[in-house]
């Protein structure tokens, strides 16, 4: 029998409050949204927090909602499949995801993630702007804001790898980091 | 011009729209995987307003959450809002909850874009 133990062992310790792996439906997020505003009402997390926390799942967890939904048929072996984890820290949530992905989408997702890096919180609100109202709308309502979106809220650099997997797939992994206090500081800054 | 009233879930917002007393509410969470659809009715329904619109048009908007592909569609709204404004004076509420920088910051940025004026609502949580 497999040691059931090593998976709670590492799920405890890498304090991990919910995962999931399989196939993300709409269904699905509904109910994951669910456990986790009634987890963080448990944890009396600040309105703040909680607000941060919830817009960045809804992006990431529709992220991965469309992107199976496209390219669904790239995923052989995992299909429909896609890996979502929660950890929380030291009082700072961790959104994690992981999916397969063609390997022609690497390099354009690369340098959408490496140009949402370079900015800083200004730019990415002009960005933001920029793209929203002049960025074609996919016919899934996407249109690149998702990303923008979550690296504002976040307040952190999107941490990220790609792992290939075949000479057609690679393993995509993104770590959302989400900033506690990010306003207060900032406004402490600005007393300053 | 017909009356459009969508009861809230807990993906899509409550609308209430009535051309006959000039108002629209937006209210809740705007979060559906397919936001294009659900705001189709809407958007096609302040067209047919703006062909004989009231002379004062107020809007609510009191969002809680809202996702990056309804943002395009909140767009799409106040884009309309702001042609019916040629023709009807449109007065935009835009209430955010206390200590929501997030949805402040959101409005600011429609603000920005959009030809008609806010007026910014902090309430309660």
């Amino acid at each position: 029998m497999e040691n059931i133990h090593d998976f709670y062992t590492k799920m405890e310790e890498g304090n991990i409050m919910l995962s999931f792996k399989g196939e993300v439906t709409s269904d699905l997020l509904t109910s994951i949204l669910q456990i986790m505003e009634s987890k963080m009402d448990t944890l009396e997390e600040p309105p703040v927090v909680k607000k941060k926390v919830y817009n960045i799942l809804v992006e990431c967890l529709q992220n991965l909602y469309h992107h199976l939904e496209n390219d669904d048929f790239a995923t052989p072996i995992n299909e429909k499949s896609a890996l979502f984890m929660i950890k929380k820290q030291n009082d700072e949530y961790s959104i994690m995801t992981g999916n397969y992905m063609v390997k022609e989408n690497v390099m354009p997702m690369k340098k959408r993630l490496d140009t949402i890096n370079a900015m800083d919180s200004m730019q990415l609100k002009t960005y933001y702007k920029e793209v929203l109202n002049n960025g074609e709308m996919s016919s899934k309502g996407g249109g690149g804001l998702g990303m923008i979106d979550i690296a504002r809220k976040s307040g952190k650099k999107l941490e990220y790898r790609f792992d290939d997997v075949d000479d057609k797939l690679t393993f995509f992994s993104l770590n959302v980091k989400v900033a506690q206090n990010r306003n207060k500081e900032e406004k402490e800054e600005k007393v300053k | 011009m017909e009356i459009l009233i969508l009861e809230g879930t807990p993906k899509t917002p409550t609308i209430e729209f009535k051309p006959s007393e000039g108002y629209l509410l937006l209210r809740g969470r705007s979060i559906p995987e397919n936001s294009i659809e659900f705001y189709k009715p809407l958007i096609e329904g302040l067209d047919a307003y703006n062909s004989s619109p009231q002379s004062k048009t107020t809007v609510d908007i009191q969002l809680e959450y809202f996702n990056t592909s309804s943002s395009k569609c909140v767009l799409d709204v106040l884009k309309k809002l702001e042609a019916i404004n040629g023709n009807s004076e449109v007065i935009i509420n835009w209430y955010y909850e206390e200590d929501d920088e997030d949805m402040l910051e959101a409005g600011e940025d429609y603000q920005a874009i959009i030809n008609v004026p806010f007026k910014m609502i902090e309430v309660e949580e």
